[in-house]
């Protein structure tokens, strides 16, 4: 059967409001708009005023239950935490439309304009524009608020190095930057002799101690002292102190070592130069070419300390040098290193070209000197030194001068350096400036040394021009490109460097 | 008259109660309902006029008897078997005239035009095919369903012959036979309806024209007939 189909343009008549008694066109509830209005409010139960937490420290507005975010006034991030404030009483209306009414930044006050739906007495949907007040009420956050009371860090590691040089430091701030471990703390505060990270929870603290007895040879000690405690949760709070300790000798440093370690080394000779410092110390023999590796439990039972400051170093000129090819070791002997080559050279103090005074000894450094090359090294000779295991020594074993790293230009290396690396922020409190050369021997140990580069991120610096400059001959040696990363600066509140990056 | 009221604090006296020129059937109330419980929502279930009676073929014979005891002997009742059982909802009528669901039986039209002397039309209104509930009509005047086009109303009013309007009861209702019971002198609607509505449906059926005066004429036929009917 087939009903009769209606005209396509079927006109509706008036009605008349079923409460007013205007003429109105039909609707699902029969009346006019005001009537409606008048009887139905949509927006009931959505509250018209609501306070806002905000932190007055840190300008961060509280988003329940417990963050804590940063956003303009007037932004998209405020409006969403404003609407998620609403959210409860708005699920049974429709948001069309939420925006800011101006409001003077000083009223604490945010006024938002809200438009809903909402569908009431049998399908009739209902449109309704209506304001909500945000009153903004000062709360102090919870980060605020340990820092004002100056209880702002639960767990401080102490990294100390009895030393010097800081080279070690510089190859652990890489490591860190490296692996992103810095981004937990509170607080890096560089102090003489070491360094301090705070922070917030015990299990950040301990994660970075595991990172340091993996990374560096040192030993730790853990302590805790009691702040308060609750006898009805019997709840516990401390401060925990970590004291890492690491070991007292560095890249370039000659030591002497105990004669039981040395032997159990393999016999090595008691007089080594550090050439390494990673998770283990890396020791050469200058004599034998011999090498060994010292981690941290060892050196703890054995403990030997370096008999020079860098300072301390004497430039040396060399005057004959003679490769010595196949040198026999003695039974039980340990590895040779393969990237040394041993020779026997007769060298001068540059200090005493005047005199014709000539030292001779052995070197591991074959490999790079040639006649006339300038050197490092340390003159046992002529040194004052007062080490325990070198005074029992006997003096016919010890060497008159041990080579430690050729020398190079140091200003035109700078000059070509077209790499940098990143730097963590921290304190330097009564920190003199003296580090820059310590800094710079840790820039050209990098440059000489690849197994120490291995771990470090190398970038590549866009301020130096890299000057092809292939006839000094000099020999330095350099990092490759392949070796450097782009530096992403990515700078959000200008965007400048970062849209740069993406046209590239 | 047009008159407010309520079966048993309900709105929609029209599922409870018929009226007619003649006669008027209400629901038994709650408190009875013992007494015979299909016919609780009877007026969503028969269908009269001032000739007869239909009712669905679900009544007891008990029920059956009962309502012919009670109605004037010139009133026929007709028991109908009709798929579509809910009558009052299919099926809108005046004393000349009946609309009904475009779906209803055969049969049941041709009972509808021997025992209520109607003339048959089957309509929509409002695209509505529950015919008996979106509008309500007497032999002075109609209400339609609100959404009822003007072409639909001069077309149903003209085979009706009484002028219709769209209108709403129970302040917005559009099942308006659900919300108001009607006859030719005195309507009643349910308790939410609007003083404009009430206004509009006293104009439309032309109750406010009944002046005591009309007892003599125009209600005068209707009133001897069922007096005449009762002896």
């Amino acid at each position: 059967m087939e009903y009769m189909q209606n005209p396509a343009t079927s006109t509706h008549g008036n009605i008349l409001c079923c409460t007013c008694g205007v003429p109105v066109q039909p609707n699902p509830a029969n009346m006019c708009v005001s009537c409606l209005r008048s009887q139905v409010d949509i927006s009931e139960g959505i509250p018209k005023q609501v306070s806002v937490h905000f932190c007055k420290q840190c300008e961060r507005y509280l988003q329940p239950p417990a963050t804590w975010v940063q956003c303009a006034l007037e932004s998209r991030e405020l409006l969403a935490l404003c609407l998620k404030k609403l959210k409860g009483s708005m699920s049974k209306v429709r948001l069309i439309d939420a925006g800011f009414l101006w409001t003077e930044p000083h009223s604490k006050r945010i006024k938002m304009k809200l438009t809903v739906q909402k569908e009431v007495m049998n399908g009739a949907i209902l449109q309704q524009v209506f304001v909500v007040e945000f009153v903004i009420q000062s709360q102090m956050c919870n980060d605020c608020h340990r820092v004002e009371a100056k209880d702002y860090w639960k767990a401080v590691i102490q990294v100390r190095q009895k030393t010097v040089h800081k080279k070690t430091f510089y190859y652990l701030e890489q490591l860190i930057l490296k692996h992103k471990l810095h981004q937990n703390t509170l607080r890096i505060k560089e102090i003489h002799e070491g360094i301090d990270f705070y922070y917030g929870t015990k299990q950040h603290a301990q994660k970075m101690v595991d990172f340091l007895q993996c990374t560096v040879p040192c030993r730790s000690k853990a302590s805790q002292r009691l702040i308060s405690h609750d006898v009805h949760s019997n709840s516990y709070n401390y401060k925990s102190t970590f004291s890492v300790e690491i070991v007292p000798v560095c890249k370039d440093n000659v030591v002497c070592l105990s004669p039981r370690l040395a032997q159990s080394l393999g016999n090595m000779g008691q007089v080594c130069v550090c050439i390494r410092v990673t998770s283990t110390i890396h020791l050469i023999d200058p004599n034998t070419l011999q090498i060994a590796e010292v981690d941290g439990n060892t050196f703890w039972r054995n403990p030997f300390s370096s008999l020079c400051s860098p300072r301390q170093l004497e430039e040396f000129i060399v005057m004959d040098i003679d490769i010595i090819r196949d040198q026999k070791l003695g039974a039980g002997a340990g590895f040779r290193s393969n990237k040394h080559t041993l020779a026997e050279v007769w060298v001068q103090k540059t200090s005493e070209m005047n005199t014709g005074q000539q030292y001779h000894c052995r070197t591991f450094l074959g490999h790079l000197l040639n006649i006339g090359d300038l050197v490092f090294g340390f003159d046992f000779a002529n040194a004052n030194i007062n080490d325990e295991f070198l005074n029992k020594m006997n003096p016919h074993h010890v060497p008159d001068v041990v080579l430690i790293k050729k020398s190079y230009n140091r200003t035109k290396r700078v000059k070509r350096r077209n790499w940098k690396l990143q730097e963590m922020d921290r304190d330097r409190e009564g920190m003199d400036s003296t580090d820059e050369r310590q800094y710079q021997d840790f820039l050209e140990d990098l440059e000489e040394d690849e197994a120490l580069r291995k771990n470090v991120n190398i970038f590549r610096d866009a301020s130096k021009i890299a000057v092809e400059s292939d006839t000094d001959d000099e020999g330095a040696p350099r990092i490759s490109l392949m070796e450097m990363l782009e530096d992403l600066s990515l700078n959000d509140a200008t965007g400048g460097s970062g849209a740069d990056m993406m046209t590239d | 008259m047009a008159v407010r009221a309520s079966f048993e604090k309900n709105n929609e006296i029209g599922c409870f109660a018929k009226l007619t020129n003649t006669y008027c059937l209400v629901a038994i109330g709650g408190s009875e309902n013992f007494y015979s419980p299909r016919l609780h929502i009877m007026g969503r279930m028969v269908k009269r006029n001032r000739h007869g009676l239909l009712v669905p073929n679900n009544t007891t014979d008990q029920e059956l008897q009962h309502i012919r005891n009670c109605l004037p002997d010139a009133v026929r009742i007709q028991r109908v078997e009709e798929r579509l059982s809910a009558l009052g909802n299919v099926i809108a009528c005046n004393d000349y005239v009946a609309l009904v669901h475009p779906d209803l039986d055969r049969e049941t039209e041709e009972i509808l035009a021997d025992n209520l002397k109607v003339e048959v039309f089957r309509q929509t209104i409002a695209e509505q095919v529950l015919v008996g509930s979106y509008c309500t009509f007497s032999n002075q005047g109609g209400l339609v369903h609100p959404k009822t086009s003007i072409e639909d109303q001069d077309e149903l009013s003209s085979l009706l012959q009484v002028p219709l309007v769209a209108g709403t009861v129970n302040r917005g209702s559009e099942v308006i036979a659900a919300g108001m019971v009607v006859n030719d002198w005195c309507a009643f609607c349910g308790l939410d309806t609007t003083s404009t509505e009430l206004s509009v449906i006293e104009s439309v059926f032309r109750l406010s024209e009944t002046q005591p005066s009309a007892i003599a004429t125009t209600m005068r036929d209707s009133l001897i007939d069922s007096r005449l009917a009762h002896h």
